[in-house]
């Protein structure tokens, strides 16, 4: 931006048109994000208790240090408050299983930021979730660890308990689906109160941050592929509701899927991809060996993103239909 | 018509502030005649004018001083009465100095004009000599020689005229005020075109923000059959050509295709009434209705002003710029031109003047493209800003013209709505300039 005297008094900008910007910046829309994920936090304190603060502030923390250090090797500017970086810890923390390790939840973090993010150039050259990088890290070192659930609702002694998924998966017991959307069951700190991501999902909606196509094709993707198994053998499979309000579905469908970098950009590229993920979600539910396959679904969405920006490329105004 | 379907809007585009209601309530004033004024040779696209004056000859307002050079340029006509003072390379508020005749202004004010014509019996080639005759230009942006539109080529017929009411630019009010205070000159500027091109209909298109200037069109346009209001969305870019043919027809006109290919002309309002001047008053083209506001003048006014005007004198007559003043731009937010030299002039097509304050320039650090989308989403002409600007970037002008570069008509859109705050339409501007250049050098070699 040139500032030249025109006028002894005046400093006036010569930049090009246009000379008006809309009141968004990825700033605001990065603190929004964090905004809208206080009620998840929220959720998971009441049910599972204080300690899951911590560890969702060791993902923060871990995060941060690891971002500024890397960008600090690197030699660019250090960008804390872009929030970027608050927004993977967090994410991460809250798609990890309660009271877990403290130690572990710092290296998920260390991986998301480093593997996931800045390998890759930083904020906005990434391919896959980052977050989803570091959890699907913690999956693989970590099994045991990361498949034990305890009981919500302030148990003073952690008592194990399943998740709705992997007790329909290895006993085929369907959980009540009013506890699932309060979120009076088993599974990650985040994840479980369905009512508490819906309000921060709607809100982010609302303002205009995340597009509204990629969790309505995930919803739409799930009645049809899970329904058509439920219309089948209703015994034996699942209701959508059950797959939409079970795991991370939701919480994968407003926060995960959605995010900037590695979703599609054009609106039939979000259609495509929240299907796909829809399908591979109900696809590994039923038939895979894993009780939860919404990370993975993602993750693998993710890797076609390149291949459907270049196939979706809209109809440009008056060019023949 | 049956196989479009008629939206009344386009897909895509923004909402920026409207701030219409600095000068949407001021009615027009005539400013004084400056000391100076400065006549640049080329206000319109085209061939610049020949200068047929020289330093020393006295003229009045309405004399001929520069003539037309070639089918598409126009004429250019003393706005006072005085003397040329000198013909010199000048700045004008394009940003390229070009030649300009400058002409001292008298105490006296003798105006010359053309024999008036009868709305009447005025015949379909007399008013297209009309319009080039009074060097009238097309009052939206470009400044197109209007007698071009009116003149097709033989083998494109048209049938219908859309005026353009829509001011999707902020700020600007000028179009605003000239509805509400001049209806029945813009209804007769219609018929005027209409006739001019053999046309049986016409319509004026209106952003549904304007609704007083519906309102009075509407009480005006009680006898005219023909002649119908559409009201529009209010959306930014809806005065764009290709975007009001869209909302008010359904039909798309094809990349590299004009309004004229679909069959269909579009006139400004400012043009019409133009139009209706020359016609009727005998007026060359020598007053430019203009808005001059933001939050960084301290009088926002609109304002009849004599072509030529030094801008400097505009701001002064409008009580001069606030200390917060950052900006000062020729036409609208969206698409005007930043000065630097308050010594360039007001020309026929110029729509306003902004002198806008940080604040409302609203801008933010650059970071990197988070493949957001909302370029895309907002791109009224569904092209990939954020593709075609990386490309850009990186000269890679083949797979910029294939994604459609030269398609784009550097509304803006894009770049208001980056959250990144990537300047997207100017990357673009540079790769689509390098594009046509190429273009133009394949067909030569």
């Amino acid at each position: 931006m040139s500032t030249i005297t025109a006028n002894p008094v005046y400093k006036l900008e010569l930049t090009s048109s246009p000379h008006v910007h809309s009141r968004w910046s990825t700033k605001q829309a990065m603190w929004m994000v964090v905004l809208a994920l206080l009620p998840a936090l929220i959720s998971s304190v009441i049910f599972f208790g204080f300690y899951q603060l911590l560890v969702v502030s060791v993902s923060v923390a871990s995060a941060v240090v690891t971002e500024s250090l890397i960008k600090y090797i690197r030699k660019r500017e250090i960008t804390i408050t872009d929030g970027s970086g608050i927004i993977t810890g967090m994410l991460l923390g809250l798609i990890l299983p309660p009271n877990f390790n403290l130690f572990f939840t710092a290296l998920g973090s260390i991986v998301a930021i480093g593997i996931g993010k800045e390998i890759f150039g930083g904020l906005g050259y990434n391919i896959f979730n980052p977050a989803l990088v570091g959890r699907a890290f913690l999956q693989a070192a970590f099994p045991v660890q990361m498949t034990t659930w305890i009981k919500p609702n302030m148990a003073v002694d952690s008592v194990s308990t399943a998740t709705p998924l992997s007790a329909f998966k290895f006993d085929s017991i369907f959980a009540d689906i009013s506890n699932m959307f309060i979120g009076n069951i088993g599974g990650s700190l985040g994840e479980t109160s369905a009512i508490s991501i819906l309000i921060g999902g709607i809100f982010l909606i609302v303002i205009g941050v995340v597009n509204w196509r990629i969790p309505v094709s995930m919803f739409l993707g799930v009645i049809i592929f899970g329904g058509l198994f439920w219309l089948l053998n209703a015994d034996q499979y699942p209701s959508p509701v059950f797959h939409m309000l079970a795991g991370g579905f939701l919480f994968g469908a407003f926060f995960m899927a959605t995010d900037w970098v590695t979703s599609p950009l054009t609106a039939k590229g979000m259609w495509i991809f929240g299907f796909g993920i829809s399908l591979v979600v109900v696809m590994i539910r039923l038939f895979g060996g894993l009780p939860e396959g919404v990370m993975y679904a993602i993750l693998f969405m993710n890797a076609f993103v390149p291949l459907i920006n270049r196939y979706t490329r809209p109809r440009i105004f008056g060019e023949a239909k | 018509m049956s196989v479009y379907s008629k939206s009344n809007s386009f897909r895509g585009g923004i909402h920026p502030v409207e701030e219409k209601q600095l000068t949407e309530n001021l009615a027009f004033e005539i400013m004084p005649n400056p000391k100076n004024i400065l006549l640049p040779l080329s206000q319109h696209i085209g061939k610049p004018a020949i200068p047929i004056v020289k330093k020393g000859d006295s003229v009045k307002a309405g004399t001929l001083v520069a003539e037309q050079e070639g089918f598409i340029s126009s004429p250019i006509y003393s706005s006072v009465s005085g003397t040329v003072k000198k013909i010199s390379v000048e700045n004008n508020a394009s940003g390229f100095p070009k030649e300009a005749i400058i002409i001292e202004a008298a105490e006296s004010n003798e105006i010359e004009l053309f024999i008036p014509l009868d709305l009447d019996t005025v015949t379909s080639q007399e008013i297209r000599d009309r319009v080039k005759a009074a060097g009238i230009v097309g009052q939206g942006g470009a400044a197109f020689p209007t007698f071009v539109k009116l003149t097709p080529p033989k083998d494109k017929e048209i049938d219908f005229v859309i005026i353009n009411g829509c001011e999707c630019e902020p700020y600007l009010t000028r179009d605003y005020r000239l509805m509400l205070e001049r209806p029945k000159e813009l209804i007769e500027g219609l018929k005027l075109i209409m006739k001019s091109l053999g046309v049986a209909k016409g319509t004026i298109g209106i952003e549904d923000n304007k609704p007083e200037a519906a309102e009075i069109l509407k009480r005006n346009l009680k006898n005219e059959k023909n002649i119908s209001i559409e009201i529009l969305k209010t959306k930014y870019p809806q005065g764009a050509e290709k975007m009001l043919i869209k909302a008010v027809t359904g039909k798309e006109v094809p990349p590299g295709k004009l309004p004229l290919d679909v069959g269909i002309v579009i006139q400004n309002v400012g043009t019409a009434i133009a139009i209706f001047d020359a016609v009727v008053k005998g007026e060359p083209e020598i007053t430019a209705a203009l808005t001059v506001s933001g939050k960084g003048i301290n009088y926002p006014k609109n304002l009849i002003v004599r072509v030529g005007t030094p801008i400097s004198d505009v701001l002064d007559y409008c009580g001069g710029l606030k200390e917060n003043a950052v900006k000062v731009v020729v036409g609208g937010p969206m698409m005007g031109v930043a000065q630097y030299d308050f010594s360039a002039p007001v020309m026929k097509a110029t729509s306003g003047i902004l002198i806008l304050t940080e604040e409302e320039i609203n801008s933010h650090k650059e970071t990197p493209c988070l493949k957001c989308g909302k370029c895309i989403e907002a791109c009224p002409l569904n092209l990939m800003p954020t593709k075609l600007a990386r490309l850009s970037q990186l000269d890679k002008l083949d797979d910029a013209e294939q994604l459609g570069i030269t398609v784009c008509m550097e509304c803006g859109t894009c770049t208001f709505a980056c959250p990144a705050n990537i300047p997207l339409v100017q990357w673009i501007r540079l790769g689509k300039q390098r594009v046509l250049k190429n273009q133009k050098e394949r067909i030569s070699a």
